[in-house]
């Protein structure tokens, strides 16, 4: 048989090419009505009255008293309204949605709300902790003692996910029930939290994924918070209602990557770092949602590729009145990646090592212990890695070419892992995952809730099942999860789509091979979570992932000697994804999850003043253009995980991690400077020269 | 309000309407053609983008005024072209396509591209699909598609 990882054109590109997939603004019904969002003009406060302009026929207001069910919208950590009755805690916070028949009207009258505030002045400052996490490894605190210390501190920024498509939904009422097409990554998430906001049954509400435009995680929890407001209207005004963001107003209020400050403190003992201290604070914005689930994340990754085995770790999500930040490619593994990747290369210079042997002298290998006292069950390959992508982009040779006075050019290298799946015991405890397939006549249908969003799923799943029964790929359908036809096989996040949905889809495969010869049947299985996983959240002990990707990235750049301007101008990357499922399919997402990780790096600046965030439109908020980015080289190592499909892990998230760390340490070698914080933009490489350490 | 006319997807359109409307609302809203998008509404993504008179615009930048007398190609009416099956099917082959949204614009953007330059180097083809954003791919593989097309169609353009 093949070779599954022999690449196959996508099975989407005709539709997607010629213009006929249809995204949510892409929907139409008759009657259609729009809906455009109240939101506050002050960061912190409380509202005293609104006055709403005389309406006129066939325009209604939708706010919190026509919410039947519960006015929360439920998330991990539920604390967001799905609108504010009274208490406002940042800037453009959702009050009430302004439905009607033309969008001009509706622009004249959102004008024409007119809200008396009490105003309270906002807090912007990282001082009150909402969850605070603390765990240790080894001797823990006690390792510190009577050893040399060095300790630095790296800040990251926000970074916005910056879909093409903005957010969106199309609802409408079907009889008894409320029904939505949404721009969104999770269909359960929305189904559950509108279930909650209408008081309804599970029978009323449908949820149906319309073709994606980009989500990135900006797609998973933040469409629960429009979807309950959109169907709160449906249910007012009985007939088909659309909401659709504009560029700015998406850039503006929805969800982003959570700024982090994180302090390391290194225990050296001949010449190895012996214990580690991380201290780690993130910026949750006005809610929590499940900022704890990042930062848990971050934490576990705290120690990098490298095995240390004193720790002494704690962090904290911060509450301010800014706008809440959520889910985005990484999940808080791209912060502490770039952080320890500079710290472990900062000590090394320290110490008066190499950074390249420093590194190496302290990788993890199978059977190591994590940074939780689980264990690194499967082969690592990182060393054979290195030596791969060191050979293709003639790393060493460079770095000791570059290393000369005034070169202004430089190449760096990171190394990076991503714990597939979800953090700890979610799979088992929360997730429960269902899949079905049904087999009718000729045909096998994939009846999941994952979704397709660019990725590559339709292709993945379809190919995965086709190439286990061996028959063509256009005998098994995938069509967008509809709620009314699809089991829960839960969100489209954490790098679990393949591995684990894809694992149990494989599974009733089998089953259907054996069974053949039936002509009509339905398959279901559940996910079984392999017997070693075991995993204490409250202490932070176990295995906190199933498996773990793991990538090299060497990206070469040159900065202008006097704008500070930064040319990337080659990348590699080396990935042991367990086995590609498609190799092309794979190599698009490692291109593109490098592009928007070197983004977060050098290009992508976000920030906010009192509370408001600054960058408002694709003109403010650089991502790269065709020209920023580079030729980009990737080569992939199998190492097949033996719960994943033919050995799949996970592959959407990894390929973000390692951009920052590896463009800024680039950077650093072409200005002799060291950084401490991303994006490295022009401004900070100028203060670098200036006052920056070599 | 004013009545006027324009070619459009190979025939001849004429109708009323105000010269200031969005030359993107009116494909999208009045002639149902969806394959432009908006993307960010200010001529930054790219995702909008149409042929006028065979050469790249944003469409939401485009007042309908200007179109007056000239000749609009949607991805609805390029698609049904033998140098868009060429493009498409070397965006199919490389990976060019992942969540689609910009994709029929970086389609305009290869044909407006190869119209002017049948031949363009890396740099001439990353400078061509500069005023189309990407957040999904990299940019890497619409470069090799759009390499790929040139060579595969070779005579076409």
């Amino acid at each position: 048989m093949k070779d599954i990882s022999k690449s196959i054109n996508r099975v989407d590109n005709d539709e997607k090419a010629s213009g006929q997939a249809k995204y949510v603004a892409d929907i139409k019904y008759e009657g259609m009505l729009y809906a455009i969002t109240v939101r506050s003009s002050i960061v912190k406060g409380e509202i005293i009255n609104i006055k709403y302009p005389n309406l006129p026929e066939g325009y209604y207001v939708v706010d919190y008293k026509d919410i039947p069910g519960k006015n929360i919208v439920k998330v991990i950590f539920s604390d967001m309204p799905v609108f504010t009755e009274k208490t406002i805690s940042y800037l453009y916070e959702p009050i009430a949605l302004l439905v009607g028949p033309d969008k001009e009207v509706l622009n004249k009258l959102l004008k024409q709300v007119s809200i008396d505030y009490k105003e309270d002045e906002g807090v912007f400052d990282w001082v009150d902790s909402v969850i605070h996490y603390s765990f240790d490894k080894g001797d823990g605190k006690k390792a510190f003692s009577n050893k040399r210390i060095i300790e630095y501190t790296y800040e990251t920024s926000y970074q916005e996910q910056a879909y093409i498509e903005t957010q969106g939904f199309v609802g409408y009422p079907e009889e008894e029930k409320t029904t939505l097409i949404g721009s969104i990554q999770c269909p359960y998430y929305v189904k559950n939290a509108v279930i909650q906001a209408l008081g309804e049954t599970e029978d009323n509400v449908r949820v149906i994924q319309a073709t994606v435009g980009g989500a990135f995680g900006g797609k998973e929890e933040f469409p629960s918070l429009i979807g309950c407001q959109l169907a709160v209207a449906v249910k007012k005004i009985k007939k088909p209602i659309q909401l659709v963001y504009e560029r700015e107003e998406d850039m503006l209020v929805t969800t982003k990557r959570h700024p982090a400050k994180i302090k390391f403190k290194a225990a050296i003992k001949d010449d190895r770092i012996y214990a580690l201290g991380v201290f780690a604070g993130i910026d949750g914005g006005a809610t929590i949602g499940l900022s704890g689930v990042v930062l848990s994340r971050a934490l576990i990754a705290c120690t990098g590729v490298y095995t240390i085995d004193h720790l002494d770790v704690s962090g904290d999500v911060f509450k301010t009145n800014t706008v809440p930040n959520g889910a985005f490619r990484g999940f808080g593994a791209p912060q502490m990646f770039f952080a320890i990747e500079m710290f472990v290369e900062h000590v090394a210079l320290a110490l008066g090592k190499d950074v390249l042997e420093f590194k190496k002298a302290h990788l993890a290998k199978q059977n190591d212990f994590t940074s939780t006292m689980g264990i690194f069950r499967d082969p690592i390959l990182i060393p054979e890695m290195i030596e791969k992508a060191m050979e293709k982009s003639l790393y060493l040779e460079k770095r000791k070419e570059y290393d000369k006075p005034n070169s202004y050019k430089g190449i760096g290298m990171s190394i990076f892992f991503h714990g597939c799946g979800f953090t700890g015991s979610g799979e088992k405890n929360v997730i429960k995952a269902k899949v079905r397939l049904k087999k009718d006549g000729d045909l096998v249908y994939i009846l999941v809730a994952a979704v397709e969003m660019g990725q590559g799923i339709k292709t993945g799943f379809r190919k995965l099942v086709s190439h286990m029964l061996d028959i063509d790929i256009e005998r098994v359908i995938f069509n967008n999860p509809d709620t009314d036809f699809v089991p829960d096989s839960g969100p489209t996040v954490a790098s679990r789509t393949m591995m684990i949905v894809g694992g149990i889809i494989a599974r009733a495969t089998k089953e259907v091979k054996n069974r053949w010869q039936e002509n009509t049947f339905v398959v279901e299985k559940e996910y079984e979570q392999p017997d070693y996983i075991e995993y204490d959240e409250e202490t932070f002990k176990g295995d906190a992932y199933p498996a773990y990707s793991w990538g090299v990235n060497i990206v070469e750049v040159e900065v202008d000697k006097y704008s500070y301007q930064v040319n990337i101008k080659n990348a590699w990357s080396v990935y042991d994804v367990g086995k590609a499922i498609d190799e092309k399919i794979v190599t698009g997402q490692a291109d593109g999850g490098l592009a928007q990780g070197l983004g977060y790096g050098y290009l992508e600046v976000m920030d906010h003043r009192v509370g408001k965030i600054r960058q408002k439109n694709m003109t403010d908020y650089i991502i790269p253009t065709a020209m920023d980015m580079c030729p980009m080289k990737t080569y992939l190592f199998d190492n097949p995980y033996a719960f994943g499909p033919y050995g799949a892990k996970g592959v959407g998230e990894l390929s973000l991690i390692g951009g920052a760390p590896a463009v800024a340490m680039a950077i650093e070698q072409a200005i002799k400077r060291r950084v401490h914080k991303i994006p490295v933009t022009p401004e900070y490489i100028m203060e670098l020269i200036k006052n920056g350490e070599n | 309000m004013a009545k006027i006319s324009f070619k459009l997807n190979d025939q001849i359109v004429e109708f009323e309407s105000d010269l200031n409307r969005r030359l993107l609302d009116v494909l999208r809203d009045d002639f149902n053609l969806t394959g432009p998008k908006e993307g960010c509404g200010e001529g930054e993504c790219g995702a909008c983008a149409v042929l006028l008179n065979h050469e790249i615009v944003n469409s939401c930048c485009t007042p309908l005024a200007n179109v007056i007398g000239q000749e609009v190609i949607t991805i609805e009416g390029f698609s049904k072209t033998k140098r868009y099956e060429v493009i498409k099917n070397a965006f199919a082959n490389t990976g060019g396509v992942q969540c689609g949204f910009c994709t029929p614009g970086m389609i305009i953007a290869t044909e407006s591209l190869l119209n002017k330059n049948p031949h363009p180097t890396d740099f001439e083809i990353r400078i061509g699909l500069s005023g189309n954003l990407c957040r999904c791919t990299g940019y890497n593989l619409i470069v090799e598609a759009v390499k790929e097309a040139f060579k595969v169609g070779e005579g076409l353009w």
